[in-house]
């Protein structure tokens, strides 16, 4: 059994700082927060950034020195958006295989202004560099074929979209991790342009500096350092899809072929979830607080049925009924949501892990979901990446 | 009148004439069939066969389907960034749709000039056409587009099966 002793944030901006200091100020919170000393951590796992340089792409190693070397051993995750539940993985695995006590697991990240872009230079054989040169596919495109499904095919409206918005900015307003804080009503959303059709600019989240990290320890060192009744990490999901791939994945231009073998009995994105309660032995109807990733809001709804809170083309109704909010049946990025951060990749699914474990630990102050002991957290990385990490107390 | 030179802006993607298709690249072995082709561009790991039953690594070229469905559909209203190169100055948006062909796959592309979202549905009916994606040094440079056949009603709803 492998826990959570600490958890850490930097605040989620734009604060044109190196990722570095956000990465050793997210460490020093969870290092805090967990009452251990750097000198215990015996291993580092850093999510890797692609955009900042050498630093960045051996993170583990920029991390542990920032931090002052101590000896430990280190390893450099990379999955994009899901490179914090591949990195918290791997700190688990070493811990449960009994080769590590303390790990630290750190992710942080600096970002762009406006649409992600695929790096500069001619790329004739790079599926992310055609899809823009050949057809000027951005991600929120991809997000919008999404919501345009559930609006065709489940009767989602625009006013739904923005609910979820609404909800998310009402969630993150005491969030002091949280880049905006400000509510928002059905008509800010519906005045906002529309980026792709359906959805608005604020329907879509925006990208952010941000670091978090968590302290992972063995049962063992948990006890005997007096950890008391500390958050279990009760399973992580990484799958990645299994032919044919049917739904249409960012940034390809074409999904799998189903004509050999059929469509699969799960999506890519159910398949996630499922993993994850299949490894914990815990049902969907056990969960009570979820942290999904609303890169869009009409994503959120489709992340509430590929984890089966609901049943397909049922997450509207949850969401109409207050269910999804705070202090209803299954409360939804309690935390804000992408919607309150605006997404910093290699820390997102660090910062869903921190969320739910200070609502675990009932210390989400302002924000909290009341008695929750059971939260699910989902993501999906580009190239096939699943995250889904499952906490309990 | 001097004519501009006319050439796809990715070879091998698709046909041109009156009536374009998609082209594909079908496993010998197993008969998957991939968009976009298997190309000695895009590195070895593209060469193998997606199917996890087949070690299949050799492809005849195959012609889709002309038609298929939409699976979903969108529209670009602020100017994509590079490298994507727009047509015009000042930027004109455009539709996307994501359509499903009989051959089983989902392929994105651009819709059609003059056609918008208003003109689509999920479900409604498709057909392949070729036309500009923009003029660069070497003359006009084509894209296979999605181009809406007549406009049915949106009966998409009970069309889901394929969803899960």
């Amino acid at each position: 059994m492998v826990v959570i002793a600490g958890a850490g944030m930097h605040p989620w901006g734009k604060w044109g700082k190196n990722f570095t200091e956000y990465g050793v100020h997210a460490a020093r919170a969870a290092l805090r927060d967990a009452g251990v000393a750097w000198a215990d951590v015996d291993f580092v796992v850093g999510g890797e950034t692609v955009r900042n340089g050498y630093a960045g792409y051996v993170a583990g190693s920029t991390f542990a020195q920032a931090l002052g070397w101590n000896g430990a051993r280190i390893a450099t995750s990379y999955a994009a958006c899901a490179t914090g539940a591949q990195a918290i993985d791997t700190a688990r695995t070493r811990i449960m295989a009994g080769l590590c006590e303390v790990a630290l697991v750190v992710g942080a990240d600096t970002t762009p202004k406006g649409f992600l872009a695929p790096n500069a230079g001619e790329r004739w054989d790079d599926p992310d560099w055609l899809r823009f040169r050949l057809l000027g596919m951005t991600n929120p495109a991809y997000f919008a074929l999404y919501a345009r499904r559930r609006m065709d095919l489940y009767g989602a409206t625009s006013e739904d979209f923005a609910a979820v918005k609404v909800k998310n900015a009402r969630h993150g307003l005491e969030n002091p991790n949280a880049r905006f804080r400000k509510e928002a009503t059905i008509a800010d959303v519906l005045a906002s342009p529309v980026v792709s059709d359906p959805l608005h600019l604020l329907d879509i989240c925006a990208t952010s500096d941000g670091a978090a990290a968590v302290v992972l320890v063995s049962a063992d060192y948990a006890k005997k350092h007096g950890i008391a009744s500390p958050v279990k990490v009760a399973a992580v999901s990484t799958v990645t899809p299994t032919f044919p791939n049917t739904v249409i994945d960012m940034p390809l231009l074409s999904t799998d072929s189903s004509a050999l073998t059929g469509v699969p009995e799960r999506t890519f994105k159910e398949a996630i979830g499922q993993a994850a309660y299949e490894e914990a032995g815990i049902g969907p109807e056990d969960v009570d607080v979820a942290e999904v990733y609303d890169l869009s809001t009409a994503l959120e709804l489709d992340w509430i049925e590929d984890l089966q809170l609901c049943k397909p083309g049922e997450a509207e109704i949850l969401l109409r009924a207050g269910d999804t909010t705070i202090g209803g049946r299954i409360p939804v990025n309690p935390s804000g949501g992408l919607a309150c951060f605006g997404e910093a990749v290699p820390a997102q699914a660090i910062a869903q892990v921190c969320e739910l474990t200070w609502q675990l630990r009932g210390q989400a102050t302002g924000r909290q979901v009341e008695g929750a002991k059971v939260g699910i957290t989902a993501n999906q990385g580009l190239f096939g990446h699943g995250s889904s990490v499952l906490l309990s107390t | 009148m001097t004519a501009t030179p006319v050439s796809p802006v990715i070879d091998g993607w698709f046909t041109t004439g009156e009536e374009p298709r998609l082209l594909a690249s079908r496993c010998t072995r197993c008969s998957n069939v991939v968009f976009p082709p298997v190309s000695t561009a895009a590195g070895a790991a593209a060469f193998y066969c997606r199917n996890p039953a087949c070690d299949g690594d050799e492809y005849d070229a195959v012609e889709l389907s002309r038609r298929g469905t939409v699976w979903s559909y969108t529209d670009a209203q602020y100017q994509p960034p590079a490298p994507y190169v727009p047509a015009t100055d000042p930027y004109q948006p455009f539709a996307l749709a994501a359509v499903e062909l009989p051959e089983g796959l989902v392929i994105l592309g651009q819709v059609a000039d003059g056609y918008g979202v208003a003109d689509l549905a999920v479900g409604a009916e498709v057909e392949l056409v070729v036309e500009t994606l923009h003029t660069d040094e070497t003359g006009e440079r084509t894209i296979y587009r999605w181009k809406p056949v007549g406009f049915e009603a949106r009966s998409a709803r009970t069309s889901t099966t394929e969803e899960n």
